[in-house]
């Protein structure tokens, strides 16, 4: 995807955006809501047109041949309704009849984890449930190409941690996916790589690990000290009452040089916590920064 | 599998669907012979020259209200649900998609006509025009086609399913009112004959009406209906919508 450009009227949703998946990768977008995530997955699905810019799925242009790409992408939509009446097994037979090379229902129905639940009526499901007949419904088609647009929101956490080990699945299959969401650790837990989108650009793109430079960033040693003790100025920590923060390229020597201090003045380190700026920090930054420009 | 094939397919997952929700499929049919019963009582008064209208235009009456007013409602639904556009989503051919939907709704009033047809045969004497049969399924299906096409084109106008009761009623039961369905329209003034001459309902009624009264087929009425038909389908296609409107 190269330069990719929508607007509606006068409100640019998506300004130049450039992306590249690989083969089984599972890769996710990152925005706050309007950065433009769903603008951008429905032009690759096909639903959208495009203003400007060049677009290759699977090596087909979705404003081309839509229909062609259709046969081999599955897609989960932000919210979409079911035929409340018919079963779960007849709901993923149903689909499975439009694609020409169609994955076993019950093997599809399995691998969501619905097999108990298969012969309940759709309307008799709980979100949760409903949420895994949509991911079963991309899947009966047996896709190589995943878009799940925020898989997972209104899960309760056991929900999500289980939706997850679906996606994980999938990934072992040697599945693409493509997954836009607004949780940070859940593309921390899924994402190869991910992107950060704000305002119809991508502001950070990377690996969870890597992104914004967190893997070469400071950490941040955080802890207190007792009353009648002062940390000497050298350290340069920053102080709020007991509690002190210092700020470190180099943990391991700093972190030496703190517990020496320590011992030879017999303080107990209270509270000690060693941490990097985490996703949601670099993520909060760089959408805080996209906003003011 | 082809697309006629797809879409019989869907025919059959729509029909499932249906009888699963038996209170809406048990009042589905009860319901025009409820009309039946009381425009016989209160506005025929057990008159034989009554039941002689009445049948054949509750029949009328059965075919637009599973055709125009359920398509009109159920699909709005359906594309306020976001079904119609997961179904975009897969390689199912739109057409197919409708076509299952439209043909299920043909079967229902079929079913509700022979219903109809027999209670009318059968409690108040009305036979059913056996003699006629190719105008009768001619007009019929030229009838269900048309209100199809019309249910569907009316759900590009019908913003939300919240609004879609509000928006069918209010283009249909008015005109069932003026077009020789619920009321006989002998001796009405003209104006009210002239307004209900634009529409198709009154030609369906009067085309159903002469197949009844033996005198074969009523071409201009069915030229006017097949006209509102393409205008119909013209409009669906044009303005047809897959997705929630916001």
């Amino acid at each position: 995807m190269r330069g990719l450009r929508k607007a509606y009227g006068p409100i640019q949703a998506v300004r130049d955006l450039d992306l590249d998946l690989a083969r089984g990768e599972v890769f996710a977008l990152l925005g706050p809501n309007g950065a433009g995530k769903t603008t951008t997955v429905e032009i690759l699905e096909g639903y959208r047109s495009r203003d400007a810019g060049e677009v290759s799925v699977l090596g087909i242009d979705p404003a081309e041949h839509a229909a062609r790409l259709r046969e081999l992408v599955g897609i989960v939509l932000q919210s979409t309704g079911l035929p409340g009446y018919l079963t779960v097994r007849e709901v993923v037979e149903m689909y499975a009849g439009y694609y020409p090379r169609p994955r076993d229902a019950g093997e599809v129905i399995s691998l969501v984890g619905l097999t108990e639940a298969r012969d309940r009526r759709v309307n008799q499901l709980s979100g949760g449930q409903r949420r895994r007949v949509d991911l079963a419904l991309a899947l009966a088609g047996d896709p190589e190409l995943l878009f799940l647009d925020e898989p997972t929101t209104g899960f309760d956490p056991s929900a999500r941690r289980q939706a997850w080990e679906v996606v994980r699945d999938l990934a072992g299959l040697g599945k693409t996916i493509l997954l836009t969401t607004h949780y940070m650790d859940e593309a921390q837990a899924l994402a190869n790589r991910v992107a950060i989108i704000a305002d119809g650009l991508i502001v950070a793109q990377g690996t969870p690990d890597s992104l914004g430079g967190r893997d070469a960033g400071q950490s941040i040693i955080r802890f207190s000290l007792p009353d009648g003790h002062r940390l000497p100025e050298q350290f340069g920590a920053l102080q709020a009452g007991s509690t002190y923060e210092l700020q470190s390229q180099a943990p391991t020597r700093t972190l030496h040089e703190l517990t020496e201090w320590a011992l030879a003045e017999g303080v107990e380190l209270g509270g000690i916590a060693v941490s990097r700026p985490s996703l949601e920090d670099v993520y909060l930054q760089l959408t805080a920064s996209a906003e003011a420009a | 599998m082809s697309g006629i094939g797809l879409a019989l397919r869907q025919v059959r997952f729509e029909n499932r669907a249906f009888w699963r929700n038996p209170a809406s499929a048990f009042f589905t049919f009860v319901f025009p012979l409820m009309f039946m019963v009381i425009f016989n009582v209160l506005i025929g008064g057990g008159n034989p020259e009554a039941s002689r209208f009445f049948t054949p235009a509750i029949i009328v009456f059965a075919v637009i209200t599973a055709t125009y007013t359920n398509l009109a409602m159920s699909v709005t639904m359906a594309r306020d649900e976001g079904i119609l556009k997961r179904m975009r989503g897969t390689p199912l051919p739109a057409w197919a998609y409708l076509a299952g939907r439209i043909l299920h709704a043909v079967v229902i009033a079929l079913l509700l006509v022979i219903i109809v047809a027999g209670f009318g045969a059968l409690f108040y004497g009305v036979e059913v025009p056996w003699s006629q049969l190719p105008e009768l399924l001619l007009t019929l299906v030229l009838g269900a086609a048309t209100f199809c096409a019309l249910g569907l084109a009316l759900t590009a106008f019908v913003p939300n399913a919240d609004a879609a009761p509000a928006v069918v009623n209010a283009t249909i039961l008015p005109l069932l009112f003026i077009s020789n369905v619920f009321i006989q329209l002998d001796g009405a003034p003209a104006w009210i004959d002239a307004i209900s001459s634009l529409f198709p309902v009154r030609h369906f009624a009067d085309a159903m009406l002469d197949v009844y009264a033996g005198r074969g087929f009523a071409w201009s009425d069915l030229g006017v209906m097949a006209a509102w038909g393409v205008a119909g389908v013209l409009v669906a296609l044009r303005f047809f919508s897959w997705e929630p409107r916001q």
